[in-house]
């Protein structure tokens, strides 16, 4: 047994004082860790990636494994993790604002958010509104202002689909800025970001909606004007001189986190091992690098605060999809 | 020059000794299974789409080994064109014409050779031109709206049938089973279609599950079928006599092919076939009596191989810049990409560069490898031509199950790859092509959402679809694509016909 973090120091230490309690809970053999999609994308990513730095840093006994289980937008990993995997301490699954966003709008059917154990998010693509270089809009008050006389006039495009994340965006930054009839605001859903850049860019459609990494390319091109970040303080480095909505009088917050959940019945030791790992992990310079490689912004919750996080997410999710008409 | 800068970094991509040796075996079983009667290249490459999920290899190796097969198969389907009169594949028919009765003077060897060498000069012209081309074609790309798109998409399955196509009834039947497969699933506008309250189908159904089933599984049905347990013919090929002078003399005619080959491989709807008909048929006109075209004239060999791997890299053109497939080997390339997560089009050149460019780079690379592969060892793969299915077959079924399963996990899967299957089998029976079929499953979605999209940027006025330069340009061409099979076709199939039986 090695001790070469802090964690297992204390561990080790809590054991060695004779403490009366149960013995701690430490991961054995095979972790696994699903990604509830085809290889190559945002929840693969975190799997991959967590899974890396995990086994850097000896929090697992081996290796950890991940699984590509695509389907539903997450909703077949969610099944299969409520019914079938319910006490299994080993194992994590990916997620992301596009969970909740789907837990909220009930497109999980018959499951919710307290069916599984919520144990951190590590990091976070904060989302923007942009324009190509060639808009009439200036700032965010513009654009909000020209919504306000016709919800028609500006139309986005993003890379989720109708109700998903991206357009909630649009919805979130425009309730903030008391724009009327949200269901009225054109949205065009496209397979990914990219895509939806090169319409606006190409002129064919009005303003992008989207996350800070996506936008990126095209700002550093000079094609793209983005005209709020909707974080709560600016985004450091290159991204310091894009303003955040609430600066500019709009409250509106849009952060894509990235982050685990487990599955239910698990101990309360394995509870606490997970967060606490996710916590060494998210302090470690291994994934710092990694988070500055892949465009990711600092977002950090662990247990009870990403609990209560989540819940209230999902909360506002589901009383801005009611307000468009998406859900019931 | 940032083409250049580009393509070196894909060479580094394409030359990493994992990249290397992957490509080596496309190249090897992509050259056995277009040696294969009957084994197309479609089929080829959904055969082995499987094997690089088995694998589990990272998008880039798997692109390059499945472009490699693709372009191996090519060069395979001469093999058995020359040696038993039997196209490989139906682009290389017109490759019987002289290199059969070449085999039968006893020039087997000379005519592999020849017909190696016009093959990769045919390749590497055409690869040159997609360096050239693509990168242009993808700026141009930010003009497309999407209006523009989805008359993109409308010229897609308008030249769906190909000139060479026979039946549009059953093109148009299977396109529309494609779009009706393609609504599955939860819609653009958050709606189930057809989901049942299936979990496994909120997402509709996934192409490579429905294309390994509908090409792989039901080729396997149709080898059980046959019973084709004892194997081909065993052939013995002479010793190899060619001299330098030899490979001069068809020079030219390479190079004609390889650029009318490029040229039909771009165009939508024309294809490898078309490609290898018209070089031969322009090479004959050219040389006109000079040549003794139909009783093993070398030149014979050379323009159809030339024109038709020429043709198989100019398809990868509309392929890689629009997302539109120009052939039906690179409409399964195209559901690969899709299911990597990749979205071909002019995104891809700036957002998957070290991807494209590496695809690209390993096109060339590949070219050079069957090249090396197709003159020494073309004795093996004559060897292969005879191994019995009956070992084959259990081989090719368990890779694209592990394959199948190793995507997500999940035996409905499987059930799904074998019901299409059966279904590929079924429509088969009935002659009804599959290519479109996946054609429609991957662009419907597409189509639907340019078609929403067009008319919400309009605020529901049609007119859009018609109302810029582009897409009028477009629709002209849909038309034009429509009604010149109807009117040329006839006769370009009657010509191809003739000059088959010609021979033989």
């Amino acid at each position: 047994m090695s001790f070469k973090t802090p964690l297992k120091i204390v561990m080790a230490a809590a054991l060695t004082l004779g403490a009366s309690t149960a013995m701690a809970f430490e991961p054995s053999g095979k972790v696994e860790c699903i990604a509830p999609s085809d290889p190559g994308g945002g929840w693969d990513f975190t799997c991959r990636s967590i899974g890396n730095v995990l086994e850097d840093l000896d929090l697992v006994p081996s290796s950890v494994q991940t699984i590509n289980m695509a389907g539903a937008g997450g909703g077949v990993a969610y099944a299969h993790t409520v019914s079938k995997r319910a006490g299994d301490e080993q194992l994590l699954v990916a997620a992301s604002t596009a969970t909740t966003t789907r837990l909220a709008q009930g497109q999980f059917q018959g499951m919710d958010a307290d069916m599984v154990n919520w144990i951190g998010a590590l990091g976070a693509d904060y989302g923007v509104i942009a324009v190509s270089k060639d808009s009439e809009y200036e700032n965010l008050n513009d654009l909000m202002d020209a919504l306000k006389d016709d919800p028609r006039a500006v139309k986005f495009a993003g890379g989720s689909a109708k109700g998903g994340w991206d357009h909630l965006k649009v919805l979130i930054a425009a309730k903030a800025a008391d724009v009327g009839k949200l269901p009225k605001i054109p949205y065009l859903s496209y397979n990914n970001g990219g895509e939806a850049l090169t319409q606006v860019v190409g002129g064919h459609v009005d303003a992008f909606t989207g996350d800070i990494s996506e936008a990126k390319g095209f700002m550093e091109s000079g094609d793209l004007r983005i005209l709020a970040v909707l974080s709560e303080e600016r985004l450091p480095g290159e991204f310091s001189d894009i303003p955040t909505a609430k600066e500019q009088g709009i409250d509106a917050l849009g952060p894509n986190w990235r982050g685990f959940y487990m599955p239910a019945d698990i101990s309360d030791d394995a509870r606490e091992y997970w967060i606490d790992a996710m916590d060494t992990v998210y302090a470690s310079d291994e994934w710092k690098e990694l988070m500055k490689k892949n465009g990711l912004m600092p977002f950090h919750k662990s247990a009870d605060e990403f609990n209560a996080f989540v819940k209230k997410q999902i909360q506002d999710i589901q009383e801005l999809s009611k307000e468009i008409g998406l859900s019931k | 020059m940032e083409t250049l800068g580009y393509l070196i970094d894909g060479f580094s991509v394409a030359l990493a000794p994992h990249n290397l040796m992957f490509a080596l075996i496309g190249a090897f079983l992509g050259t056995l299974i277009g040696a294969l009667p009957g084994l197309g290249p479609a089929n080829g490459v959904a055969i082995l789409i499987p094997l690089a999920f088995t694998l589990g290899l990272p998008p880039e190796t798997a692109l390059i080994m499945l472009t490699s097969v693709y372009a191996g198969a090519m060069y395979g389907g001469r093999i058995s064109s020359i040696l038993l009169n039997i196209p490989g594949d139906e682009p290389a028919m017109m490759t019987c014409l002289d290199g059969y009765p070449m085999a039968q003077k006893g020039k087997a060897a000379e005519a592999l050779a020849i017909s190696a060498i016009a093959s990769f000069m045919g390749s590497l012209i055409a690869t040159i031109g997609l360096i050239l081309l693509a990168p242009l074609l993808a700026k141009f790309a930010l003009t497309f709206g999407p209006a523009e798109y989805f008359a993109l998409f409308v010229l897609a399955f308008a030249t769906l049938g190909g000139i060479t196509g026979k039946n549009p009834v059953k093109t148009i039947l299977a396109a529309a089973i494609g779009l009706m497969i393609a609504t599955v699933g939860i819609d653009n506008t958050g709606t189930q279609r057809y989901t049942f309250g299936v979990l496994e189908l909120y997402e509709g159904v996934d192409f490579i599950i429905a294309i390994v089933g509908l090409f792989a599984i039901s080729e396997l049905l149709f080898f059980i079928e046959a019973r084709a347990g004892s194997g081909g013919a065993s052939v013995m090929v002479n010793k190899l006599k060619l001299s330098w002078k030899d490979i001069g003399s068809i020079f030219p005619t390479t190079l004609r092919g390889g650029v009318l080959g490029f040229i039909s491989g771009v165009l939508p709807g024309a294809g490898a076939s078309l490609g290898s008909f018209i070089s031969y048929t322009l090479e004959k006109k050219v040389l006109g009596k000079k040549g003794d075209f139909g009783e093993g004239d070398p030149r014979g060999v050379a323009a159809p191989e030339a024109g038709n791997n020429g043709a198989s890299s100019g398809a990868l053109v509309p392929m890689l810049t629009l997302g539109v497939p120009g052939s039906g080997t690179t409409a399964v390339l195209l559901a690969l990409l899709i299911s990597m997560n990749i979205t071909p089009g002019p995104m891809m050149f700036t957002q998957n560069a070290d991807i494209v460019w590496g695809v690209i780079a390993a096109l060339l690379v590949g070219n050079f490898l069957l090249l090396l592969l197709n003159i020494p060892l073309v004795g093996m793969f004559v060897k292969l031509l005879s191994v019995p299915p009956k070992y084959l077959l259990p081989i090719v079924t368990m890779v694209a199950f592990v394959g199948i399963y190793s995507i997500s996990n999940s035996a409905f899967d499987l059930y799904f790859m074998v019901a299409f299957g059966v279904a590929g089998y079924i429509l088969r029976k009935l002659e009804i092509p599959l290519v479109p079929i996946i054609l429609g499953l991957l662009l419907g979605p597409e189509m639907e959402k340019n078609l929403g999209h067009a008319l919400t940027v309009s605020n529901g006025d049609w007119s859009v679809l018609w109302g810029s330069g582009l897409s009028i340009t477009l629709w002209a061409l849909a038309i034009i694509g429509l009604v010149l099979p109807v009117v040329v076709g006839p006769v370009l199939r009657r010509r191809m016909r003739a000059a088959q039986e010609n021979v033989g």
